[in-house]
């Protein structure tokens, strides 16, 4: 005396997880409303506030839809089979997003911000929801991250895993003299506390890798790129296209920024703009090259600056555009990008479709590092006193002679070494030096294929010797 | 939730081609209990469904998918071991946030994919789940698998 009543999978927890219930015959209607006696929670999901069941439930008897027989009132009886068969419908119908409210006292707080058109207490409330991604709390992420926490970015996530060092405070303004030795995230927590006590800051005190991109990334709606290096730009920017994230993009070098908006789904990427990465060593880093103070608070403004407009839906945003900027002779310019439609990770065709070792990618560690001859710089001190003879060659930069220099050595910077060996004494013990010994390994590495005989390389370069020979000799 | 790549790269696919209308289809896969299986919820397939809200302009902001369709499906799931662990949508245009609508219609446990489309191309997708007592739709994580979910 009893009919079988099939459960879809959405409704089975509702009933112990049964994938059918038997119950006694009867109409429709009672075996419905029995069932929902006894299993009280599935009442809600199949009959609306009116009683009536819902319009995408639908029941069949014995695979024939009620709508065709009496409805409520076609009979099941004993052997039948009753089954409750979903449809699904939805769709976009314009909801409200729930955002956030402002309290009194930020409404007071954003208040230039609330009577801008463009912006006003809905984009307010949209910055709050929003979470922004900082890749590197330096010299561009710390104008980028004061700026977005100031304007009401409810949530910064920064990626950094360095200690403020005094070299960094000449631009990275948002680390002071009190931080130096300290973690770059804690120093930015403190500020950023401070500045904006309603921005969250989630810290990831880790190297962003392959390994953990997607996972830290995933949670954020922009990503903003403040790195100073090729490998991790490459993986911010792959990242980003896996993700659809938009990446608001900065780089600074001596005098130059550039800055631009990739964002695959509606533009070209990093890679379309460039495939390859240079070979390493050809463009130098802030720290071999220098950078002029003011250009990374230009360069990260704009980043925030744009990271604003993307959560905002504002104006027109850098996507398809890289701005360029000179700033000796104070120039913008901007160049028109487009998608490659071959690029190996946002074409058509994509080669890349997860992340790879950026580090091989970029030739480093991958090419074996030349090593040659040393001299530790307290070794090459005792040498100095017994033998005056030997030639220590300087292979940096004019400028970088000015801060400091070895008494009675020899100024060839590396660019101009192989065509001035002339000035060299082959039969003369000769050292080279630089900064910290990176480009005197390469200098050596060019004397010795030029056949001098006798050459080595100061380990640790000029840095070395301040800091184990002559202490008054400033360090850069 | 996981969701295969391959499996995702269809759905992007299928509904930047519907695009502007709405399309939509079913998550196949197993997990989260209720007779699916154990485990976390993995989709491993997907199937797309016709929009049966297909006159007039309706099918821009609403989809339908009949329960002749939804047999069928559950049925070529069953064939493989699998289940009906959701479905996915798009909202041409607009957020990949549910609706009033989808809300008012939505069935419990099932995984609710949506998928903002924004003139033509795929801005962003999220996960949605009805909460029990169908108050709301809860937001889910989930992430994409390499490899096909195993």
């Amino acid at each position: 005396m009893s009919v079988t009543v099939h459960i879809p999978t959405p409704l089975r927890r509702f009933v112990d997880g049964m994938p059918a219930v038997e119950t006694e015959q009867g109409t429709v209607a009672e075996v419905l409303e029995r069932l929902t006696e006894e299993h009280a929670d599935l009442k809600a999901h199949l009959f609306g506030e009116d009683g009536r069941l819902r319009s995408f439930v639908n029941v069949y008897v014995n695979d024939r839809d009620i709508r065709d027989l009496e409805r409520g009132a076609t009979p099941a009886a004993d052997g039948d089979d009753i089954s409750i068969v979903p449809s699904i419908a939805g769709g976009a119908a314009p909801a409200a997003v729930a955002l956030p409210e402002l309290s009194h006292e930020e409404v007071l707080r954003y208040s230039r911000h609330l009577i801008l058109p463009d912006v006003g207490p809905s984009g307010q409330r949209r910055l709050k929801a929003a979470r922004v991604a900082l890749i590197g709390a330096g010299g561009l992420g710390s104008p980028a991250a004061l700026y977005l926490a100031a304007a009401g970015v409810g949530t910064l996530g920064l990626v950094d895993f360095d200690v403020v060092d005094e070299t960094n405070l000449q631009r990275q303004i948002i680390h002071g003299t009190g931080a130096v030795g300290k973690s770059k995230l804690e120093s930015a927590r403190t500020r950023i506390a401070d500045l904006n006590p309603h921005t969250h800051v989630e810290a990831f005190e880790e190297r962003l890798t392959s390994a953990n991109a997607l996972e830290i990334l995933r949670d954020f709606d922009v990503v903003l790129d403040g790195t100073d290096n090729f490998p991790t730009r490459y993986l911010v920017n792959d990242a980003c296209v896996l993700l659809r994230k938009p990446n608001a993009y900065g780089s600074i070098f001596r005098f130059d920024g550039q800055a631009s908006v990739f964002f695959a789904p509606e533009g070209p990427c990093y890679r379309c703009l460039f495939r390859e990465p240079p070979p390493p060593g050809l463009v130098p880093s802030c720290a071999e090259g220098g950078v002029l103070g003011v250009l990374p608070g230009i360069i990260g403004s704009i980043q925030a600056l744009e990271s604003m407009k993307l959560i905002l839906g504002a104006g027109d945003t850098l996507i398809g555009r890289l701005l360029l900027f000179d700033a000796l002779q104070l120039k913008f310019r901007e160049l028109k990008l487009s998608k490659d439609p071959d690029c190996p990770v946002c074409g058509g065709q994509p080669t890349v479709t997860a992340l790879i070792d950026y580090e091989v990618f970029c030739g480093i560690g991958a090419a074996p590092v030349y090593e040659g001859p040393e001299v530790t710089a307290r070794g090459l001190a005792d040498e100095l006193k017994d033998n005056p003879d030997i030639e220590v060659v300087d292979v940096r930069e004019p400028v970088e002679w000015e801060i400091c220099h070895l008494e009675g050595t020899t100024l060839i910077p590396l660019g101009q070494l192989p065509e001035r060996l002339n000035e060299l004494n082959g039969h003369r013990e000769i050292v080279t030096l630089c900064h910290r010994g990176v480009r005197s390994m390469k200098a050596l590495e060019i004397l010795q294929a030029a056949g001098f005989p006798k050459v080595r390389n100061l380990k640790g370069g000029i840095d070395a010797w301040s800091l184990e020979v002559d202490s008054s000799m400033p360090r850069y | 939730m996981r969701v295969s790549r391959r499996v995702l790269e269809e759905i992007r696919r299928h509904l930047v081609s519907v695009y502007p209308n709405e399309g939509c289809g079913f998550l196949v896969g197993r997990g989260a209990g209720a007779g699916a299986g154990p485990g976390p919820v993995a989709v491993t397939q997907q199937l797309p469904v016709a929009n049966r809200r297909e006159r007039g302009g309706a099918a821009r902001t609403r989809y339908l998918i009949s329960p002749e369709d939804f047999m069928a499906a559950e049925r070529e799931a069953a064939a493989q071991g699998l289940h009906i662990v959701g479905t996915y949508h798009s909202h041409p245009d607009v957020a990949a946030v549910p609706s009033s609508y989808d809300r008012e219609h939505a069935w419990p446990w099932y995984r609710y994919l949506v998928v903002s489309v924004l003139a033509g191309t795929v801005r962003e997708e999220r996960l949605w789940q009805l909460a029990d007592d169908r108050s709301a739709f809860l937001e889910r994580s989930w992430h994409i698998q390499e490899e096909s979910c195993q």
